[in-house]
């Protein structure tokens, strides 16, 4: 379709759209109001129920920890599958360039960095980590929690990248590692689910003692969930970059060779 | 509404136009992360801080890091396909 004739077409039905937009806008109630029933109660009776100060981590990990499960292997799946396509694709091209070139020199990796670059990232790779294991602690306390920890968690490693030292990067986070972190984490999130199963009455029933609210060890089991999460989303997350940037090395090596 | 609520909205709509109309692909990742930004400073104001820090580290550490890892190995296959057909 020609670019005069999308234009047009957008201006036959981009009004139309419009109009439905702003019927719509009408009708939605202010911001701010809420008309549900289930927030308030979670609201009003989660703080004595269990004894955590961050409503939305008891939500995920607690109250609603079965939809958290859900959400992990849905995490969990989507690293599994880019590490078997882009592991049988770096197969491939390694034996290609084995067969094309002779020399396949290891040494190439990343252009080297500037000095400045390596200070800051030995700056940022103990923040890094310190703040993703506070954040993933502190679940149940503050606002966070094991997604955004991990998260935090799988960048020190990355900050290694930074310096321009990938083949450290390798050497700290090794294939098999991150597989085990990944995989460990969300194992460890579903037995937590059967230890509620044995010692309480249910699946993914808070079991532990519930503690006193703000302290490090309450909430019951909601510090391990936060854990096992946080260890999971680390190890995905490291898969996955690593699973790309190996990506670019192979093609970079051919380069060079 | 507060101002800063407005300020934020504001902010997210320009910068989300602004990821659209991007030159290249490079340029727009650098934009997206400025949008992650304008997003999270938006939740932030709608006091949703747990939604604010998803955000800040998908926006900013995860996805520009997948796609320069991407952009780089396109560019790469690109110079090797030119390299072997101006040898050939």
């Amino acid at each position: 379709m020609s670019r005069r004739a999308r234009l047009a077409l957008f201006l036959c039905s981009g009004p139309g759209l419009a109009a439905v937009l702003v019927l719509g806008f009408r009708g939605l109630p202010a911001i701010g109001a809420y008309h549900g029933v289930y927030g308030l109660v979670v609201n009003g009776v989660e703080l004595s129920e269990r004894h955590a100060t961050d409503f939305v981590t008891s939500l995920n990990f607690d109250l609603r920890a079965f939809d958290t499960l859900g959400e992990e292997y849905i995490l969990f799946a989507a690293a599994v599958g880019v590490a078997v396509v882009l592991r049988g694709l770096r197969a491939e091209d390694e034996q290609e360039q084995d067969e094309q070139s002779a020399d396949s020199s290891r040494k190439q990796g990343f252009a080297g960095a500037s000095d400045a670059l390596r200070a800051l990232s030995l700056l940022l790779v103990p923040l890094f980590v310190a703040l993703g294991a506070y954040v993933v602690l502190h679940g149940a306390l503050t606002p966070g929690g094991g997604f955004q920890g991990g998260i935090v968690l799988a960048a020190g490693p990355i900050a290694g990248l930074l310096a321009g030292r990938y083949l450290a990067l390798k050497r700290i986070a090794p294939e098999s590692a991150v597989e085990a972190l990944d995989a460990f984490g969300a194992c460890a999130y579903a037995l937590l689910g059967l230890g509620g199963l044995v010692f309480a009455s249910s699946y993914m029933q808070n079991f532990l003692p519930l503690g006193i609210a703000g302290h490090l060890l309450s909430g019951g089991y909601m510090p391990l969930n936060s854990i096992a999460v946080g260890l999971e989303v680390s190890g995905a997350f490291l898969l996955v970059w690593t699973e790309f940037l190996d990506q670019t090395l192979i093609v970079a090596r051919g380069e060079g060779s | 509404m507060t101002v800063v609520q407005i300020v934020a909205l504001a902010a997210v709509a320009i910068t989300g136009a602004g990821v659209v109309l991007a030159a290249d692909p490079l340029r727009a990742v650098f934009v997206l992360g400025l949008f992650g930004l304008t997003l999270t400073m938006l939740f932030f104001s709608f006091q949703a801080p747990d939604v604010a820090l998803s955000e800040i580290v998908v926006s900013t550490l995860a996805l520009p890091l997948i796609v320069f890892a991407a952009l780089r190995k396109i560019r790469e296959h690109e110079r090797e396909l030119e390299r072997r057909d101006g040898g050939q």
